[in-house]
């Protein structure tokens, strides 16, 4: 992709916007439309352009493929500790009124809301990030001519 | 009419995802449209792209007749379309799933949870466990995918050596 300028400089342009925008779906799910599945999906496709345009190997000098396959797992751990937490506040497993002062539940609904949506962006980004690492690793470089 | 090139087929079926999108916007369903374009026309088609880039380019010639899938495909579209006769109105206030617990989350949102999105209060909140267990199979899936895909980078830089010492 080294003789593609267009290419380079407008995904390099698309980039942060495309972060930012994944980072506005995910804060405004409680709002409009969008949460943290649309969201990580948005935030994977900010590296996963990257990766195609810039090659595999620079993706892996921006994010180590171990740091994501650890954010696939601290994103689930995310929503099981909140569920896990208002369980030992003496609520129901994700009854996050447990997360307020008495007679705050609606605080606690946004904190919790706001918590495990944060868990399901991570885990969601990074999965999808994992899944294309695994795929694009495995495959040979390809020349332009061959499509 | 037949396509064999499976890129073309990839992007085909990229743009039927956008197209759905539109259908669920138009259908007021702004949530699913949403998941849709970005999961199904976006990260769908790389994926199917990174798995053709491992595979073959162009479909292998049928070797049998495609009399019985072409059945099975009528029959079950037709059975389908049949299923759509006994379905309510698009939209009728009186179907069963709008007089189940929807009332009850419209109700309850604004003074329990307290956010304008009531998808976000069901997805999240009221239904936080089934929610809890998609993010599960998003997190099983990637486990799998990197058992059956992974390579260790020790073992993919021993490859490049070779190919290195062959050119």
């Amino acid at each position: 992709m080294d003789h593609h300028y267009i290419l380079r400089v407008i995904s390099k342009m698309l980039i942060p916007p495309i972060m930012l925008y994944a980072f506005y779906v995910q804060f405004h799910g409680d709002f409009g439309p969008g949460g943290g599945f649309q969201a990580g999906v948005i935030f994977a496709v900010a590296f996963i352009l990257y990766a195609l345009v810039y090659g595999v190997d620079k993706l892996r000098m921006v994010l180590s493929p171990l740091v994501a396959r650890a954010g696939m797992a601290v994103g689930v751990l995310i929503y099981a500790g909140t569920g896990t937490y208002s369980l030992f506040m003496g609520k129901n497993f994700l009854d996050y009124s447990a997360l307020a002062e008495p007679g705050h539940a609606q605080h606690g609904q946004h904190l919790g809301i706001l918590l495990v949506e944060a868990g399901v962006g991570l885990t969601v980004a990074s999965v999808m990030v994992v899944i294309f690492l695994a795929f694009a690793s495995r495959a040979p470089q390809i020349k332009d001519t061959d499509w | 009419m037949i396509l064999r090139n499976l890129f073309a087929v990839v992007m085909l079926s990229g743009v039927f995802s956008l197209l759905s999108a539109a259908l669920f916007v138009a259908m007021d369903a702004v949530d699913v449209a949403f998941t849709e374009a970005a999961v199904g026309a976006g990260i769908s088609t790389v994926l199917m792209l990174g798995t053709l880039a491992l595979t073959s380019r162009e479909e292998k010639p049928a070797t049998h007749s495609r009399a019985l899938p072409l059945l099975v495909v009528f029959v079950t579209g037709a059975a389908l379309l049949y299923g759509t006769m006994d379905l309510p109105p698009f939209g009728a206030p009186d179907t069963p799933v709008q007089l189940h617990v929807a009332p009850q989350y419209i109700e309850r949102t604004p003074t329990e949870i307290g956010v304008p999105n009531i998808v976000t209060a069901v997805l999240a909140s009221y239904r936080g466990f089934d929610t809890l267990g998609e993010t599960a199979v998003v997190f099983v899936a990637g486990i799998a995918v990197i058992f059956l895909l992974h390579q260790s980078s020790r073992r993919r830089r021993d490859d490049d050596d070779k190919g290195e010492e062959e050119v």
